[in-house]
């Protein structure tokens, strides 16, 4: 799953934390203000010991001001800080998106590359612990969609750890998606192939490079954050059947590693693109673009398997049921090869 | 607070040059949109939101503000960067659209950016005031000297961000000054069809926040104002509101017929224009002569006519060239 060596596991909230006060302790510059980021340590983890170690100036706690503090994070960024600003959740976007969209993703251009807005903007994504459809989106394309942001989604700690590192010490402004299953929350389910290995120097994930997470060939399976443990599993249970899946991790949505995505495709012929977010105008969409206006060649049509487009709904019979899993996976490969 | 002779001077160059500037903008802007109005047409396309008569608003504020200072202004924005020393050759050539925009053309007269003297603005009504708060709080956790002012319309107090901010940058005490350009209009909507208080800086109190209020344009009241806000913020005492009586002598946005407004409205405004008026003081006064004044005016035009050509005579970048600068 990564190139870690040494045994210390970390879940994906502790390796946020880690790398967080890690760049706090090297660059001054370094500071971090949300909704209970402070002496709780984040709603989700991922500020735990910080306000501990560095106190109520760097680790700020703020007013339920989405749109005064993510906008005081571009005007900090401008003037020479590194803000990390937490949404607590995704969903949370729509009061402050034009903090974020209008002057963070555009600032920098508008200046003609002459102001630098480094900041982070982490936020919660994902659902399936019913919710409700106010706090279990993606909206990975959404964001991804807007250019003048890096967008990276982890799908486990080294990575997480790695990226988020790399996104403090980018001059841009990055977008870091955690996925509430994989944090490593006891409360929210977690996913246990999150919870990885992780090197306690800091070190740094390029942004924009996906990982092959395991080799196959006879079906490229490409996926971000959750539902790369979705075609994990699958992976295993076709692997029971005789066929050899590729996963590709995406761990970036902006930059997108379309090369390594067509390279995958074009080793294994098939394609499945796995994604939590809305079916529609989303990630899963551009990455069968992505392949097919570059190569057409397939052994079959690539597939899908993503959110219905339906607002998320509070029923777990009815959320689960909408959701992306292993067993959707193995059934689209099943189809895949009966249409073919 | 009374201004020095020096400051007096300046502030009324500052203005003279903008007015300049803005009546050049106005007459060029016409250019290849007549007979037929298309916004696109002519060397500057596009909206263009002019700020004849609200002049006082940026000089009696940036009368107290150094390179170091962050402004952070409006969709209005041009009075204000003048004030505030933004290169004016690059500002007016980012306003044509051409290579020797501050941006090279990739902004526009609603995105003008110079790093250089800490000026940016935004084209969304009340996003000045979460950036300002922010530049504000990097001040005071770098403990670099300098302080914030945010500058907007009356309309602005009636965004969220507007409240939002306000409220962030009383909890933290940061050294800002939220600005209001109070021109009574809202586009077409006047202030009182959209504002349930009658007088913005009221809002203050519900912040805990020192409010002031400037009547009638006045120039050298807004410098007192200000002059008390800003030295406030450096002392660390926190943020300040002021809404300012101002008037907007041009349309909302260049081509807007202006229907709206009471019949005379408009001439009463133009009667009590703040430039001559302050021009006028400073005859009275004896900060000025008659050729003093002649002179100080030739040299504001001969700059703004200056800028306008470097900015007639620069190039477009390549149209490719779009693509550059999204990511540093």
């Amino acid at each position: 799953m990564n190139t870690a060596t040494g045994s210390r596991k970390l879940t994906i909230a502790r390796a946020m934390a880690e790398a967080t006060a890690q760049e706090m302790r090297q660059d001054p510059s370094v500071f971090v203000m949300g909704e209970d980021v402070g002496p709780l340590g984040g709603v989700f983890g991922n500020t735990r010991g910080l306000h501990e170690e560095f106190g109520s100036e760097r680790v700020r706690d703020t007013p339920i001001s989405e749109t005064a503090f993510i906008g005081a994070a571009v005007g900090a960024a401008s003037d020479g800080m590194r803000p990390i600003v937490e949404l607590m959740f995704v969903d949370f976007f729509g009061v402050c998106m034009d903090a974020i969209y209008n002057m963070m993703a555009k600032n920098t251009y508008f200046s003609g590359g002459k102001v630098k807005v480094p900041m982070v903007l982490m936020t919660s994504t994902g659902g399936g612990y019913s919710d409700g459809g106010q706090h279990s989106q993606c909206l990975y394309g959404t964001f991804a969609h807007l250019p003048g942001m890096k967008v990276v989604v982890p799908s486990n700690a080294y990575d997480a750890k790695g990226l988020m590192t790399a996104a403090i010490r980018d001059d841009n402004p990055v977008v870091f998606m955690y996925h509430k299953s994989l944090q490593g929350m006891g409360w929210l389910g977690t996913e246990k192939g999150a919870t990885v290995a992780t090197p306690e120097e800091p070190y740094t994930v390029e942004i924009g490079k996906a990982s092959v997470v395991r080799q196959g060939s006879d079906l490229t399976l490409v996926s971000l954050g959750a539902g790369v443990h979705h075609c994990l599993r699958a992976a295993r249970a076709l692997e029971t059947e005789g066929f050899d899946a590729e996963v590709v991790d995406l761990r970036s949505l902006v930059p997108l590693d379309r090369e390594t995505v067509r390279a995958s495709v074009a080793k294994t012929g098939r394609l499945i693109v796995v994604d939590e977010d809305y079916h529609s105008f989303g990630v899963s969409g551009e990455i069968i673009a992505s392949v097919v206006e570059h190569d057409h060649r397939l052994k079959a049509a690539p597939a899908r398997v993503a959110y219905p487009d339906i607002p998320i709904p509070f029923a777990p019979t009815m959320e689960q049921w909408a959701l992306p899993n292993a067993d959707k996976i193995v059934a689209a490969f099943h189809q895949m090869l009966r249409n073919h | 607070m009374q201004p020095t002779n020096d400051q007096r001077l300046w502030m009324y160059r500052q203005m003279v040059t903008s007015r300049y500037l803005e009546e050049c903008i106005e007459t060029i802007y016409m250019e290849g949109k007549t007979p037929v109005f298309n916004m696109a047409k002519g060397p500057i396309p596009g909206e263009m939101h002019l700020s004849n008569g609200q002049e006082p608003c940026a000089v009696g504020v940036c009368a107290h503000l150094d390179a170091e200072d962050v402004v952070i202004a409006t969709h209005r924005p041009h009075h204000i960067a003048v004030a505030k020393g933004v290169d004016l050759n690059a500002m007016v050539a980012e306003i044509f659209g051409k290579a020797g925009g501050l941006s090279g053309g990739r902004g526009g007269h609603m995105h003008i950016f110079d790093a250089d003297v800490n000026f940016s603005c935004s084209g969304i009504i009340g996003e000045s005031l979460g950036p300002a708060a922010g530049a504000a709080l990097s001040r005071k956790l770098q403990g670099k000297p300098g302080v914030a002012v945010a500058f907007l319309g009356e309309g602005a107090a009636n965004q969220g961000a507007f409240h939002e901010a306000l409220n962030l940058a009383a909890v933290w005490q940061l050294p800002v000054v939220f600005v209001i350009e109070d021109n009574a209009w809202g586009i077409s909507v006047a202030k009182q069809a959209s504002t349930a208080v009658p007088r913005n800086d009221l809002r203050a109190s519900g912040y805990n926040m020192p409010g002031m209020h400037v009547a009638d344009n006045d120039v050298e009241g807004v410098f007192a104002a200000a002059g008390e806000a800003i030295a406030r913020a450096r002392d660390g005492q926190g943020p300040t509101l002021i809404e300012i009586e101002t008037s907007r002598l041009a349309g909302h946005f260049m081509g807007d017929s202006e229907d709206y407004r009471p019949k005379g409205e408009k001439a009463g405004l133009q009667s009590h224009d703040p430039i001559p008026r302050y021009r006028r003081m400073l005859l009275e006064d004896g900060v000025l002569d008659e050729a003093a004044d002649s002179r100080l005016v030739d040299e504001a035009h001969e700059r703004v006519e200056a800028a306008i050509r470097f900015a007639r005579e620069s190039d477009f970048l390549p149209a490719e060239a779009a693509l550059e600068t999204v990511f540093v």
